[in-house]
C-alpha cells in the first residue's frame, strides 16, 4: 500500500477545507461591521456543516496517508462527525450569550475553528509529532478563547493559569515523546507498535517515556493528580468558552489516549493499564468529594467532568475492544450531557447576572417548568440514573471493568458515583424544592430554547433507546 | 391473547402522566379528572391479567419479547407469573386510591402530583412485570426519581433531609446489584432472568452476589439495621407518597428475594439464611417494641411497617430452616404463600392507615398522638374504618393480616419453636402499638377543641376507607383466589430454592 500524494490529499480534504474556509472567515470578519457580524457565526456554522459532509463522504475503512502520518479510519470519522455536530451547537447556544455581553466577535468562532482543526489533526494522526502538532493547535486555540473576554480578570486569570499549566504538560508530553523516539527510533504509531510488541515494552526506558507521555494525556484529559487547572479555567472562562471547553476537546483527548496507548503502545498494556487505574480511581474519588462542596455550578460541573473523565479512563483501561467502545460511548453521552448543562447556565443568564451559582437555580420548577424538568433530565443522567443515558455509559464501561476481573475497582467506581448522586439531587433540590428567589427573566431566543430541549429529551431518548448509537460505535471500531 | 397487555399496563400511566404535566395546574380539574381517567383505565386493564391468567402454571405468562439493547444481549422481555400477578394488581388498585386520596388535598402544584403517582405506577408495573434483569434495574432506579420529588415537593418540614437520605440508601443498596447483574451477564451472556437462573455459580461467587442483592432488596424492605429511612421517608411524605411507599415500593424488597436472591443464589441463600432470618425476627421484635413508644402517628405505621415486613423476609427464608428440621419441602410453600399473603396484605393495611392519618392530618396538620382523642365522639364513621384497620394491622382473624401472619407462624413452627415464639410475639406487641395508639386516638372524652370542631369523612375519603375495607375483609374471610394464582408459581421457586447451582 504505497498512496500516492493525491490520494493522501483527498483523505485529508475535511482538513483543508476547515483550514481555508477558518482563514476566510478570518478575513471576511475583517471587513464587517458589528451588526454585519451574523455573517460571520453563519459563515461558520456553514463551515462546520461543509466539513461534515466531507467528512461522511471518506472511504470506508482505514487508509493511510503522507507515509503514515495521516490515518483516516472508523474512529477518526465517527468521532470527527460527533465533533462538527458540538461545535455547532456550541455556536449556536453562545450566539445571544456572546452578543449580550459584546463579545459577539470574530475571534471567538475563528478560534474555535482553528481548535476544531487541532482536534481534527489530532484525531488523525499516525505519528506522534503529527499529534504534537494537533495538540498545540487544539491548545493554543483554547487558552486564547479563555482570555477571550479581555475585560475579565478571571477570565485573565484563568487563562494564564491554563496556558503555564498547559505548557508544563506540552512539555512533559514532548520529553515523552522524545524518548519514546530514542528507544525505538520511530514517531510512527505502527512502527512504535512493531518494536513494543518485539520487545520494547520491558525496556525502562520506554517506561519512563511512556509515563511523561501518559502524564501528559492525563493533563489534558483533567484526570487528577493533573486536574487543577480545571476548576479554575472553567469558573473563570465566560460560559460560552467553558461549554466548548468541556465538550469538543473531551472527544480529542480521547483520541489521542487511543491513539497512543492502544495503537503506539498496546503491547505494553500491563505497564499503562495499572497507571491508568491511579488515574482513573483518583479521579473519581477527588472529582465526586470534591464537587460536593461546591456552591458555583460551574465549579461543580468542573469537578463532575474530572469524575466522568475518571469513568472514560476506566473503559481505555479495560484493554479490550469493548472497554474502548464503552469508552468511546461515554465520552458522546458526557460531551451531550456536558452541552446540556451549561447551556442550562447560557439559558438562564443575562447581562450582569451569570446563572452559574447553585441558588440562581432556585424555583426554577415554579418559574420555567419546562426547563427544570429538563435540567433534571440532564442532572439525573450524569449522577447515572437510568433510564437517561448516563446510565448505560456508566452500564458499558463498568461491564468493561467486570470484564477484565477488576471487580474491586467496579464497586469504587459505582460506590464514589452514589457520593456523585448528591451533588446532582442538590441541584434538582433547589430547583423543585425551594421557592424562586426573585424573578427569573429568560432573555434567549427560540433557538436556544428548542436546541436545549433537543438535546435534554435526547438524554433521554439515547437512554431508552441506544442500541444505533452503540452500533454506530461498533461499526467506527471493529 | 396478543394484545400487549403489560406494556400497556406499563407505558399507559407514564405517557398518562406526562400528558397530565403537560395539561398544567391552569386547568387544575381537568389534570384530575385526567389522571382519574388513566388510572382507572390502568386498574382496568389490569383485570384481564387475573382473568386472563392460567392459575396452573408456573411459567411466565402474557410474554412479550423484543429486541431491545443488542449490543449487551439486552432484551424488552415481559412476562408474569404468580409472584407478580398480585403485585400488579395491588399497584394498580392503590394508584386509584391515592388519586381520589389527593383528590382536593393536594393544592400545591397539583398536575405534577398526579402526574408522579401515574409515571411511579407505571414505573412499578414495569418493575414486577420486568423478564430481563437489565429492564428490571432500569425501572427499579428510574422508579425513585419521582418519589424523590413526591417526598420532596409535597412532603412535611424535614422533606428534604427525608428525600435525599430515601435516594441515597435505596441508590446506594442498589448499585451493588448492578454490579451483580454485569458480573452475572458477562458469565451467562444474557441479561435474560431465565438464563441467570439455570447459570452455574460457585460457592464464594455466590456469597457475593447474594450480599449484593441483599444490600439492594434488605434497603428497600427495608430489614434493621438499614431502616432508619423508613421512618424519616414516610413521616415527611405526603400521604398519597407514604401509601405507595408502604403498598409498594417496600414490596419490591420482598419481591426482588422472591425473583432473584433465592432462585439465582440458592446456595449462598442457603448458607445465609439464619442472617435473614435472625434480622426480620429482629425487625419484629424490636421495631415492635419501637413502634410502642412513637408519638407521631406516621413513625408507628412506618414501625410497624417495618415489623410486618420482617414476616416477609422470615417467609422468604425460613424455608431452609423447614427442610434442614423436618426433611420435606411442604412447609416451604407456605412460607412463601404466607410472605406473599402478608406483603399484600400488608399494602392494604398499612396503606389504609396512611390513609386514615392523611384523613386527620388534613383537618388539624398534626400527626402527634397526644393532639388527638375521642375522635370517635366527632367522627363516628372514619373511627370505625380506623378501628377496623388497627384491628387488621394488629392480625385479627376474619382480616387479611391474619392470613399471611398465621401462615408464616405456621411454617416457623416446622422449622423451630423459637422461630414461631420470637415471631409469634408480634400477635402482643403488634396489638400493643396500634390498639394503644387507637385507644389514644379515637376513643376517650373529646381532648381538645380541636377536635370537637372535626367533621366526620367526606363521601370521596369514605368511598376509598370503604373500599379498602371490603378487600382487607374479603381477603380475610376467604383468601384462596390469591392464594390460587400463587400456588404453582411458589412451589416451583421452592424447587429452584433446593437445587445446588455448585
Amino acid at each position: 500500500m504505497n498512496p500516492t500524494l493525491a490520494n493522501s490529499l483527498a483523505l485529508a480534504a475535511p482538513e483543508m477545507l476547515l483550514l481555508l474556509a477558518t482563514s476566510v472567515v478570518l478575513i471576511v470578519d475583517l471587513f464587517l461591521s458589528d451588526r454585519q457580524r451574523q455573517v460571520t457565526y453563519l459563515l461558520s456554522i456553514a463551515t462546520l456543516a461543509a466539513t461534515a459532509v466531507l467528512v461522511a463522504g471518506l472511504p470506508e475503512g482505514r487508509h493511510v496517508g503522507f507515509n503514515g502520518m495521516f490515518v483516516v479510519d472508523g474512529v477518526a470519522r465517527f468521532i470527527k462527525l460527533i465533533a462538527c455536530g458540538t461545535v455547532a451547537a456550541v455556536f449556536l447556544y453562545s450566539r445571544d450569550y456572546l452578543i449580550q455581553r459584546g463579545l459577539f466577535r470574530g475571534e471567538y468562532f475563528v478560534l474555535a475553528l482553528f481548535a476544531t482543526l487541532g482536534l481534527f489533526v489530532m484525531v488523525s494522526s499516525g505519528s506522534l509529532l503529527m499529534m504534537y502538532m494537533g495538540i498545540e493547535v487544539l491548545a493554543l486555540s483554547q487558552y486564547a478563547l479563555v482570555a477571550f473576554d479581555r475585560d475579565s480578570p478571571v477570565a485573565a486569570e484563568a487563562a494564564m493559569k491554563y496556558f503555564v499549566l498547559g505548557a508544563i504538560a506540552s512539555g512533559a508530553l514532548l520529553y515523552g515523546i522524545s524518548i519514546l523516539y530514542g528507544v525505538t527510533g520511530t514517531f510512527e504509531l505502527a512502527a512504535l507498535a512493531e518494536r513494543v510488541n518485539a520487545g520494547a515494552a520491558t525496556n525502562i526506558g520506554l517506561l519512563f517515556g511512556l509515563a511523561f507521555v501518559l502524564a501528559g494525556i492525563a493533563f489534558k484529559f483533567g484526570a487528577v493528580p493533573f486536574h487543577m487547572w480545571i476548576p479554575d479555567v472553567y469558573h473563570g472562562a465566560p460560559t460560552s468558552v467553558t461549554m466548548f471547553l468541556s465538550a469538543a476537546p473531551k472527544l480529542a483527548y480521547f483520541a489521542l489516549a487511543l491513539r497512543v496507548l492502544t495503537e503506539g503502545l498496546g503491547g505494553a498494556v500491563g505497564a499503562w493499564q495499572d497507571m491508568l487505574i491511579v488515574l482513573s480511581v483518583l479521579s473519581i474519588g477527588v472529582g465526586n468529594v470534591v464537587a460536593v462542596a461546591q456552591t458555583n455550578l460551574k465549579r461543580m460541573l468542573a469537578y463532575s467532568t474530572i469524575s466522568n473523565v475518571g469513568f472514560i479512563l476506566l473503559g481505555l483501561l479495560a484493554g479490550t475492544s469493548f472497554g474502548y467502545r464503552a469508552a468511546l460511548f461515554y465520552t458522546v453521552s458526557y460531551v451531550i450531557m456536558a452541552l446540556g448543562s451549561f447551556a442550562m447556565i447560557v439559558l438562564l443568564s443575562r447581562k450582569g447576572f451569570e446563572a452559574d451559582r447553585i441558588e440562581d437555580f432556585r424555583g426554577l420548577a415554579q418559574s420555567q417548568p419546562w426547563f427544570a424538568w429538563m435540567m433534571l433530565f440532564l442532572m439525573v443522567s450524569t449522577a447515572g440514573v437510568p433510564p437517561f443515558i448516563g446510565f448505560f455509559s456508566k452500564l458499558y464501561v463498568i461491564q468493561a471493568v467486570l470484564d477484565v476481573g477488576l471487580s474491586w475497582l467496579a464497586v469504587v467506581a459505582v460506590l464514589f458515583s452514589v457520593v456523585g448522586a448528591f451533588y446532582y439531587l442538590r441541584i434538582i433540590k433547589v430547583m423543585f424544592f425551594e421557592p424562586p428567589a426573585d424573578e427569573v427573566t429568560v432573555t434567549a431566543g427560540p433557538a436556544l430554547k428548542f436546541l436545549l430541549s433537543l438535546n435534554a429529551l435526547a438524554v433521554l431518548a439515547l437512554g431508552l433507546f441506544n442500541g444505533a448509537l452503540v452500533d454506530a460505535i461498533a461499526r467506527a471500531m471493529p | 391473547m396478543n394484545l400487549p397487555l403489560l406494556s400497556f399496563l406499563t407505558w399507559l400511566p407514564v405517557l398518562g402522566g406526562v400528558l397530565v404535566m403537560l395539561v398544567g395546574d391552569s386547568r387544575a380539574s381537568l389534570a384530575r379528572w385526567l389522571a382519574l381517567a388513566v388510572a382507572l383505565a390502568a386498574f382496568a386493564a389490569s383485570i384481564p391479567l387475573y382473568t386472563g391468567f392460567d392459575a396452573s402454571s408456573f411459567a411466565l405468562q402474557f410474554v412479550e419479547r423484543l429486541p431491545w439493547l443488542p449490543g449487551v444481549h439486552s432484551q424488552y422481555h415481559l412476562g408474569i407469573d404468580g409472584i407478580s400477578l398480585p403485585l400488579i394488581l395491588l399497584t394498580t388498585f392503590s394508584t386509584v386510591l391515592v388519586i381520589i386520596a389527593g383528590w382536593t388535598v393536594i393544592e400545591k402544584r397539583p398536575s405534577q402530583y398526579f402526574a408522579a403517582f401515574l409515571i411511579m405506577e407505571g414505573l412499578m408495573i414495569g418493575v414486577f412485570s420486568a423478564a430481563d434483569a437489565l429492564l428490571f434495574y432500569v425501572f427499579w432506579e428510574a422508579m425513585l426519581i419521582p418519589m424523590f420529588l413526591i417526598i420532596g415537593i409535597w412532603g412535611g418540614a424535614r422533606r428534604i433531609y427525608a428525600t435525599i437520605k430515601f435516594f441515597l440508601y435505596t441508590f446506594l443498596g442498589s448499585v451493588f446489584m448492578l454490579v451483580a447483574l454485569i458480573y452475572m451477564y458477562l458469565k451467562a451472556g444474557s441479561y435474560d432472568l431465565a438464563s441467570l437462573y439455570a447459570l452455574p455459580l460457585r460457592h464464594n461467587e455466590q456469597i457475593l452476589i447474594f450480599l449484593a442483592f441483599f444490600a439492594a432488596f434488605a434497603v428497600k424492605v427495608p430489614m434493621v439495621p438499614v431502616h432508619t429511612w423508613l421512618p424519616d421517608a414516610h413521616v415527611e411524605a405526603p400521604t398519597g407518597g407514604s401509601v405507595i411507599l408502604a403498598a409498594i415500593m417496600l414490596k419490591m424488597g420482598g419481591y426482588g428475594f422472591l425473583r432473584f436472591s433465592l432462585p439465582i443464589t440458592p446456595d449462598a441463600a442457603h448458607s445465609l439464611d439464619m442472617l435473614v432470618i435472625s434480622l426480620s425476627l429482629a425487625a419484629v421484635v424490636y421495631i415492635g417494641l419501637v413502634a410502642l413508644v412513637q408519638q407521631d402517628m406516621k413513625k408507628l405505621i412506618a414501625y410497624s411497617s417495618i415489623a410486618h415486613m420482617g414476616f416477609v423476609t422470615l417467609g422468604c427464608f425460613v424455608g431452609y430452616e423447614i427442610v434442614a428440621s423436618t426433611g420435606h419441602f411442604d412447609g416451604v410453600t407456605l412460607a412463601l404463600t404466607g410472605a406473599m399473603v402478608q406483603m399484600i396484605s400488608h399494602g392494604l393495611i398499612a396503606g389504609a392507615l396512611f390513609l386514615c392519618v392523611g384523613v386527620l392530618y388534613d383537618r388539624l396538620h398534626t400527626r402527634e398522638i397526644s393532639a388527638y382523642g375521642g375522635v370517635i365522639n366527632t367522627m363516628p364513621i372514619f373511627g370505625a374504618f380506623m378501628v377496623l384497620f388497627a384491628m387488621s394491622n394488629a392480625g385479627l382473624p376474619g382480616t387479611s393480616g391474619f392470613v399471611g401472619e398465621f401462615l408464616v407462624i405456621l411454617a416457623s413452627f416446622k422449622a423451630s419453636f423459637w422461630f414461631a415464639f420470637l415471631a409469634a410475639s408480634t400477635l402482643i406487641l403488634g396489638a400493643a402499638y396500634t390498639l394503644w395508639m387507637v385507644k389514644r386516638v379515637v376513643f376517650g372524652a373529646v381532648a381538645n377543641p380541636g377536635v370537637a370542631s372535626l367533621k366526620d369523612l367526606n363521601g370521596r375519603e369514605a368511598l376509598v376507607l370503604g373500599v379498602l375495607a371490603v378487600v382487607v375483609l374479603a381477603l380475610g374471610l376467604y383468601p384462596k383466589p390469591l392464594t390460587d394464582v400463587m400456588e404453582p408459581t411458589l412451589r416451583h421457586l421452592a424447587q429452584l430454592m433446593s437445587v445446588s447451582k455448585l
